[in-house]
């Protein structure tokens, strides 16, 4: 400011206040939006700020919305009223943020503040009054109320833009951090958003600090500032500023606020603060059904789609798009995610902004658009695709319900149909066309592991050939019927049903692989023959209800596969079974022994189930109970089942074995799963960790077999009424 | 480039329990799958990267029967343009030359530049690619696992010899390779794939087709028959190393550098 202006500025402004007297008073005062800035008239500067600000922003979020408008058709229109439910929960309720204390109680104050200021920005830049003002019309008490609430909320957003750049600067969290193989961190970026969002937060105390200054010195009613909050401190700070300065400040924090909100608004489409757009659309739309992956092509047949899966940027929905655009790179995703905590070169929040900036660069606001690169080969790699589990973990965390599990099996079903599979997984892929099973055993063999001569003399399993029928079907799937270890948890199923008095039978010889990892690791066509396989017999078979002890075949049965009976997993048949007194326990023998539950992700992430195995446990006399510390919903992966098995990944070491150390960590020597395929890592992990004779794991239905009183039915109806000693507050 | 690749359909040892028939002069074919034969997938899928560089087409061809569609199917979902059957009762219980006496009739009608087989099959002898060569009288490489196109007229081939050193060479063009396992990695064929080919047309040829006497080749001219077939008795068993875990170590390293596995 050169000596000249300031001292010309007194009159300057002097004058200015008797040419306003004409003009719209704001609270007793010159309205900032009227004043005169650099001789040129607030309303014809404000107006072609707004002008060029709004067309900007709509410029640059159509440009955005055109990959959307050629990506891929997503059905996501359906059920309203579910999805608006699902807005008030995860959007505006901020559902999934307090997972994560710190940055989530931090987001939610930010998410308040922004909300509550929101207001107040449309009122000032639209209607040129402040929100309190806008509201003080229908009530003054509302209007007073309200210029508190704002206050505060501007004085919090600030304390945590401080806090959450101190963070950043200071502390570091290593969830942020960028390993160099994903690209250049992005620390800079968010520190400039926060400084951003400071400025603005400052600039509108400061133009509310001075209005309550002026109010006062001007005789009139000051309107009254929220004590200690940022407009209360600045104007007490500016109580022996000249009523000069204090108008300058007045226009300059207006015109700061007003600039600094444009500016905002056209910057967040270039980065992470383009989710405060997109996340209200984002969580409308995402997905609702669990334990679902989506079809090749939405609403189109087949035999007419010339190329399955994603290939190419374009390939993808519009809905995973909008899911690029609405991560935040807050990195909890991968913070939960297995593949990403043993060193396996796939980290879900990178698979998120690599298709991002790879989004921009092809769809860029301002040049030419290019699709058509492969992504295989330069965002992603083969091994990345292949890396994970399906767990469904990093959907679990994610606060924005952005997708994963859809997108890794497009992906999939690209390569798949381009022919690039890994060696590990051709010989299993070609064994299950050939044989319906992975292991390339005789379809002949699939029942013999009812044949054991103990165990068929004391338990009848038939086979539901036609001759035989049943009201259930327990259908077995290819590891329980083929793997020498898993066969025992066949026959442990086999025994409680015939202890529970269930008329059941097995598919045998045709029943083929659930087809539940075929389908999640890409080979859809494959899939459906061997669902369509399954159907056929089933429905040949003639049963009422369906029992599987694998969570990967409950999850297809009940979700990949239509038109079934109802399916159960064992573990709620237990539970059933207990509660109505079916089912009584010995007490555990072994004193030493301390029990913690491994929830298989098909049973608990997937389909919710985390009570009822809980419960069948607590209802063993004597048997204590441990919870790992991530357990029930945030449980890690074992390492994958079904393909994943044959897979070769490229990692620093198993997940089961980063699971099995979860549980000694938790004082457990005993690991109870529900599912073949945690039994067949937990148990090499137990191995490879070197804890044998320290670690050991148990399937549930071995659990329960080896536990069961088996005095007859009708004794145990008759005697005393059978107690679910559930314990009530166990950790969760 | 023309190139034909011939393909067999074998038992897949993977996935069955291969057992002795009751007369003992075969395995039980009952319930049995079958696959291509793992080293012709190799070859094909060579060809298909060498016609997606220099440009042409890759044909493939087998001779058995009817059922040996299936592996031509697998092949042109893969990528191969075209599928040959070659079948006729006069061509059962061919031996390695009778096949190969088949194929050159086959290849004398057409035009092929590159001839590939795979190195053997897994019930097979490894003999049908270099009787082909000389019945052709095209020059034959063998145990292949490279290939580079020089021009129109030279390959620049190379093959492992025993130690893992490889052996360059340079080759004319007609000429017969038997591929080894390993030159490349084969590409998955999906159940889309297969299907998407299931209808298109294989054109078949017999005997008198191909100009063939009926006696130069099947049973009746079969030099060398099969007389009996049996599994081997078991060997001794595995040997467990015993003792300490530095012990057992450090006894499996004397036994790998003894048996050639470590340098």
């Amino acid at each position: 400011m050169t000596k000249q202006e300031s001292s010309a500025r007194p009159q300057f402004a002097v004058e200015e206040r008797v040419a306003e007297e004409s003009v719209r008073m704001f609270d007793g005062i010159p309205s900032p939006a009227q004043a005169t800035y650099w001789s040129i008239p607030g309303p014809v500067l404000f107006s072609v700020i707004a002008v060029l600000g709004l067309a900007c922003f709509a410029y640059i979020v159509a440009r955005r919305l055109a990959p959307l408008l050629r990506g891929e058709r997503d059905i996501r229109f359906d059920r309203p009223l579910v999805r608006l439910q699902r807005v008030f929960q995860y959007w505006l309720g901020q559902w999934k943020h307090p997972r994560f204390r710190f940055a989530g109680t931090m987001h939610i104050l930010i998410f308040a503040g922004f909300l509550i200021l929101a207001f107040q920005a449309f009122s000032l830049l639209i209607v040129g009054n402040s929100g309190d003002a806008v509201i003080a019309r229908f009530s003054e008490n509302a209007g007073r109320s309200y210029g508190i609430l704002k206050d505060y909320a501007a004085t919090i957003v600030f304390l945590c833009m401080v806090i959450a750049a101190t963070r950043r600067i200071v502390f570091k969290p290593a969830r942020y951090e960028v390993p160099s193989r994903y690209g250049k961190g992005h620390r800079a970026d968010a520190i400039f958003l926060l400084a951003l969002i400071a400025t603005l937060m400052v600039s509108e105390s400061l133009f509310e600090a001075c209005k309550a200054s002026m109010q006062a010195q001007h005789g009139l009613q000051a309107e009254l500032l929220a004590v200690l909050s940022l407009p209360w401190l600045l104007k007490n700070a500016l109580s022996t500023v000249s009523a000069a300065t204090l108008w300058n400040t007045y226009r300059g924090a207006y015109l700061v606020d007003v600039l600094t909100f444009y500016f905002l608004l056209c910057y967040r489409p270039f980065g992470i603060q383009f989710h405060v757009e997109t996340s209200l659309f984002n969580v409308y739309f995402a997905k609702l059904d669990r334990g679902t992956v989506k079809p090749v092509r939405w609403g189109v047949d087949l035999d007419h789609v010339k190329s399955f899966g994603v290939k190419t940027f374009l390939d993808f929905t519009w809905k995973h798009m909008l899911d690029f655009y609405s991560c935040a790179d807050c990195g909890r995703c991968s913070d939960q995610c297995p593949a990403n905590a043993v060193g396996r070169p796939l980290s879900p929040r990178f698979l998120t902004t690599k298709a991002r900036d790879y989004s921009f660069r092809h769809y860029p606001v301002v040049g030419a658009v290019a699709n058509g690169t492969p992504l295989i080969g330069s965002i992603y790699s083969e091994d990345e695709i292949w890396s994970c589990t399906t767990c469904g973990a990093c959907e679990e965390e994610c606060p924005l319900l952005i997708e994963y599990i859809d997108k890794i099996v497009d992906l999939r079903r690209g390569m798949v149909d381009d022919g690039n599979v890994p060696k590990s997984l051709q010989k299993p892929l070609k064994a299950l066309e050939s044989r319906g099973n992975p292991y390339g055993k005789m379809e002949k063999k699939r029942a013999e592991w009812t044949k054991l001569a103990d165990f068929q003399k004391s338990c009848a399993v038939p086979v539901l050939d036609g001759r035989q029928s049943a009201e259930s079907l327990y259908f077995v799937d290819s590891i329980t019927s083929y793997d020498d270890r898993m066969q025992s948890i066949g026959r442990a199923t086999a025994r409680i049903l015939n202890h529970v008095g269930a008329n059941f039978g097995i598919l045998g010889p045709a029943e083929k692989d659930s087809g539940h990892e075929v389908r999640r690791f890409g080979e859809e066509t494959l899939f459906m023959a061997l669902r369509d396989a399954n159907v056929e017999a089933i429905e040949a078979s003639g049963v009422q209800r369906i029992v599987t002890s694998d969570p990967h075949a409950f999850n297809a049965l009940k979700h990949d596969y239509r038109d079934l009976p109802p399916v159960e997993h064992t573990s709620q048949l237990i539970a059933r079974e207990v509660k109505a007194g079916k089912i009584r326990f010995n007490p555990v023998e072994d004193g030493d022994k301390i029990y913690t539950y491994h929830d298989p992700c098909y049973l608990g992430r997937h389909n919710q189930i985390y009570d009822d195995p809980r419960q069948v446990l607590d209802a063993i006399p004597g048997l204590k109970r441990v919870e790992m510390g991530r357990s029930r919903d945030r449980a890690l992966c074992c390492g994958g089942g079904g393909l994943m098995l044959f897979y070769e990944p490229k990692e620093d070491q198993r997940i089961g074995v980063l699971r099995a150390r979860m549980a000694a960590d938790a004082g457990a020597n005993v690991i109870v799963t529900a599912c073949p395929f945690c039994m067949v890592n937990m148990e090499d992990a137990i191995k490879v960790a070197g804890s044998e004779g320290k670690l050991t794991a148990i399937d549930l239905t071995e659990l329960v077999d080896q536990q069961i009183a088996r005095e007859s039915v009708s004794e145990v109806v008759a005697g005393e009424q059978v107690v679910v000693t559930r314990q009530e507050g166990a950790p969760v | 480039m023309e190139i034909l690749v011939c393909v067999r359909r074998v038992p897949d040892t993977a996935e069955n329990e291969i057992e002795l028939n009751r007369a003992g002069n075969d395995i039980e074919r009952d319930d049995i799958v079958y696959s291509v034969n793992e080293w012709d997938n190799y070859a094909v899928e060579e060809a298909l990267q060498i016609v997606a560089k220099s440009g042409g087409n890759v044909t493939v061809v087998t001779v058995g029967g009817e059922d040996d569609e299936e592996v031509l199917r697998r092949e042109m979902a893969m990528g191969a343009n075209h599928g040959v059957l070659i079948t006729d009762e006069a061509f059962n219980g061919s031996d390695g030359r009778g096949i190969a006496t088949i194929l050159k009739a086959y290849i004398q009608k057409n035009k092929y530049d590159l001839i590939l087989t795979g190195v053997q099959a897994e019930d097979g002898g490894a003999q049908v690619g270099g009787m082909l060569a000389s019945f052709l009288d095209y020059p034959f490489a063998s145990l292949v696992n490279s290939i580079e196109v020089l021009d129109h007229n030279k390959l620049k081939i190379s093959r492992e010899i025993a130690g893992g050193s490889k052996e360059m060479n340079e080759i004319d063009l007609p000429c017969v390779l038997s591929i080894q396992t390993g030159i490349n990695e084969p590409r998955y064929v999906g159940m889309r794939g297969i299907r998407q080919v299931a209808s298109l047309e294989i054109p078949t040829y017999g005997a008198s087709d191909l100009g063939l006497d009926p006696n130069s080749v099947g049973d009746a001219a079969a030099k060398v028959k099969r007389t009996d077939y049996f599994l081997p008795a078991l060997g001794k068993g595995a040997e467990i190393l015993q003792g300490s875990r530095e012990e057992i170590i450090d006894s499996l390293i004397g036994l790998l550098k003894s048996k050639g596995g470590l340098k």
